[in-house]
């Protein structure tokens, strides 16, 4: 029985009805195992209920008898009868506020991409406001700047690839600084964009000898590429090349010829095909549908020095990307995060983004809504699958324990709480089972999988 | 009136020059017809330059354009990121002034006491030498990871390039202030301080405002690199942000700029070095 039943119900079926023995049915099993996300109607309700339901369940502790209450009275008077000797509406109050947050004036880096997408809205959308925050949101150079900026304390939090933190947390390429993942910002929404001369070449075993962008190398974008080359025979260490390129460059030196593509992140794909330079070759959600890509990143020390803000500015993303997860607001994010102040991009670009309908580059009108989406949640598996290919890759070099990492560093039960208390439903594990490019993973197996791959770099 | 009637000529064939400039500007980058044939749907996702073939390039009236809606309201704030093209120079301006400025209360007394010391000339010269030709942006990553603030260290960046062309004249010109001047003013017994200020400042002034004047320049082409690295403000900040949107218009705009205020303060120094120049 979960915080987010109605306790109220009578007829509510106490007897479990699915196969993990967790949910009321098959169906809610499903759609708690799979994607959950859907901010309720209001806020206040939404803590309303929260409350109302915790103070039920504390006076009547056994399902049964909360029942047969409620069957001889009925929930409206039930609830009335509460409010009576429990100050509801305080106490929600009380919830609502949470802890004030040590330091309200924030500073948050992040890089003109799609994926920053609720870092950015939140600022115009009023989010981080909600919280109690007053939040600037900085436009950073590139992901090393962002990266010392936020070391260095300019930064409270930023927006990071998902790996990064990782990295930092790792010393792997920089010194060794305990970093932690409040929240993933988006899920898919990259793709993998040829020179339009390469039209004909759609195989990538032909791609031998060409020369392919990516953003950063502790990027989602570098471990796809180089997966899904792998996967097709093409290793890419010795057969391409692949070059660290800012996002903003890739198109320009797409169209002087220097690359042949790139694996980059969201509207830098649409912007090149918006500018007629490429077409787009595959969505990242075809390697591995629902793959992070982003992530919203913290320092340790900023977390134990201000908790409560730290806290506050989770909720306010988290909220955020609850409300860039939902298709009908899609169109008003991307009105809102154009303009020179935040992403600075042709509205149409960001639109045919967030929208999933856009133009492939070769004539055709696609649509796929699911071509960038939004889910907080950090799992840890995401971050147990990014050490395999860090060492894959040998960027890690020897033995590295997995879950202690992942768990140290992905913050999934601090984000659970944070999510059940502003009446959220987040997933019950942290680890989880997902395949890329039809190859399953398995969490638990870190090494098994790593040693399953054929192409990787000889150490 | 020989040179009057030079100078009218020299600024007629400016002008004559600058048209013919602007003419083949334009003709280049005409849009030609479109390009392919799309759906109706399809082009509308699309940009300009893939509809219509237009250049990537803008012409010149695309920027004229462009600039009269900056010259406009050259001061709008916007939030953070996105400031009026005002605010930014005078952001770039304000970090030039104070990395030069610190370069210069470092330069020119160390330039004075190592000029008038043969001993300390030699001895320092090899590190001088060594630190001379480094790049700005070699420095970048040294100074952001050290001082830990990225707009200090931009400050930190100006001064370390700046610095060493005027250490260098200075200590040029110090050192080679005629043997004869001081020597008599040895003869008349005037004090090491006195004959500094008296005798060598004014006849080194020449060669150290030269060095200044080189500095400043060299600070200005710095800031705009370090600008684009550390982000945040300034006209360096402008160009990668609208290098960012594939904006070519903003970014021949601040280039307009960027040479006008670099000649600008360029044209300071070299009134100043007019003043303290004499005759032999």
């Amino acid at each position: 029985m979960s915080t987010f039943d109605n306790p109220f119900d009578p007829n509510r079926n106490l007897r479990a009805g699915c196969a993990c023995g967790q949910h009321q049915s098959a169906a809610e099993h499903e759609q708690a195992t799979a994607l959950r996300c859907d901010p309720v109607e209001s806020e206040e309700k939404r803590y309303e209920g929260v409350v109302a339901s915790a103070v039920m369940r504390a006076m009547f502790p056994q399902d049964l008898a909360r029942r047969a209450f409620l069957k001889s009275v009925g929930a409206s008077t039930a609830l009335a009868a509460l409010s009576q000797f429990f100050p509801l509406q305080t106490a929600t109050e009380v919830f609502a506020q949470a802890g004030t947050p040590e330091k309200k004036d924030l500073k948050v880096g992040f890089i003109p991409i799609t994926c920053a997408t609720p870092i950015i809205m939140a600022a115009p959308l009023g989010f981080y406001a909600k919280h109690g925050l007053n939040v600037d949101v900085v436009k950073t150079a590139g992901w090393a700047v962002i990266r010392d900026k936020t070391i260095n304390k300019e930064y409270d939090a930023a927006h990071m690839l998902a790996p990064m933190p990782l990295a930092i947390s790792l010393g792997l390429g920089a010194n060794a600084i305990p970093f932690a993942v409040p929240a993933i910002e988006n899920i898919n929404g990259q793709g993998i964009v040829l020179a339009s001369k390469h039209k004909d070449k759609r195989d990538p075993k032909d791609w031998k000898g060409m020369k392919f962008a990516i953003p950063f190398d502790y990027s989602m974008h570098n471990y796809l590429l180089r997966y899904y080359l792998a996967e097709h025979g093409i290793d890419p260490d010795t057969d391409v090349q692949l070059r660290s390129v800012p996002p903003p460059e890739m198109v320009a030196n797409l169209r002087a010829d220097n690359i042949d593509g790139f694996l980059a992140p969201d509207n830098i794909c649409q912007r090149a095909i918006y500018d007629g330079v490429g077409f787009m070759h595959l969505l990242s959600k075809e390697i591995w549908d629902g793959h992070p890509c982003c992530s919203f990143a913290a320092s340790r020390e900023f977390i134990t020095t201000a908790p409560n803000s730290f806290a506050a500015l989770t909720r306010a993303i988290v909220d955020a990307t609850a409300y860039a997860s939902k298709a009908e607001n899609r169109k008003q994010i991307a009105e809102a995060i154009a303009p020179a102040n935040y992403i600075n991009a042709p509205v149409t670009v960001l639109e045919q983004v967030l929208t999933g309908t856009y133009a492939d580059g070769l004539g055709g009108v696609k649509t796929d809504e699911k071509r960038v989406d939004f889910d907080p949640f950090p799992w840890q598996s995401f971050a147990v699958w990014m050490l395999t290919q860090m060492k894959r890759w040998g960027q890690i070099k020897g033995d590295v324990d997995y879950k202690a990492v992942a768990e140290q560093v992905y913050l999934a039960t601090d984000t659970r709480k944070l999510m059940t208390e502003m009446g959220l439903a987040p997933p019950a594990g942290s680890y989880k089972s997902f395949a890329v490019m039809g190859k399953t993973f398995d969490p638990a197996k870190p090494e098994d999988y790593l040693a399953g791959f054929k192409i990787r770099k000889a150490s | 009136m020989t040179t009057a009637s030079l100078r009218i000529r020299a600024g007629l064939v400016s002008i004559v020059l600058l048209v013919a400039f602007l003419g083949v500007w334009h003709l280049a980058v005409r849009s030609t017809a479109p390009v392919a044939t799309m759906s109706a749907e399809y082009a509308k996702l699309m940009g300009l330059t893939a509809t219509q073939g237009k250049s990537a390039m803008p012409g010149p009236l695309d920027v004229g354009a462009k600039l009269w809606e900056h010259v406009r309201r050259p001061f709008y704030d916007n939030g953070p990121n996105d400031k009026g093209l005002g605010i930014q120079l005078g952001y770039s301006i304000a970090r030039v002034g104070t990395g030069y400025l610190l370069a210069v209360l470092v330069a020119i007394p160390l330039g004075f006491l190592i000029g008038m010391s043969p001993l300390l000339s030699q001895a320092l010269d090899p590190f001088i030498q060594v630190l001379k030709p480094i790049s700005p942006l070699a420095w970048m990553p040294l100074a952001l990871y050290t001082i830990k603030d990225s707009s200090i260290s931009a400050i930190f960046v100006i001064f370390i390039c700046s610095i060493w062309p005027m250490l260098l004249n200075t200590v040029f010109g110090v050192a080679s202030v005629r043997k004869e001047w001081i020597n008599v003013a040895r003869t008349l017994e005037v004090g090491t301080i006195r004959r500094a200020f008296t005798v060598i400042l004014p006849a080194a002034a020449p060669t150290i405002l030269t060095g200044m004047r080189i500095s400043i320049g060299i600070a200005w082409l710095v800031i705009v690199a370090a600008e684009m690295l550390v982000g945040g403000t300034g006209i360096g900040y402008f160009v990668w942000n609208e290098w960012n949107n594939l904006s070519i218009t903003n970014v021949i705009i601040a280039i307009l700029l960027i040479g006008v205020v670099g000649m600008l303060l360029d044209q300071i120094l070299a009134r100043f070095t007019r003043m303290v120049t004499f005759p032999e």
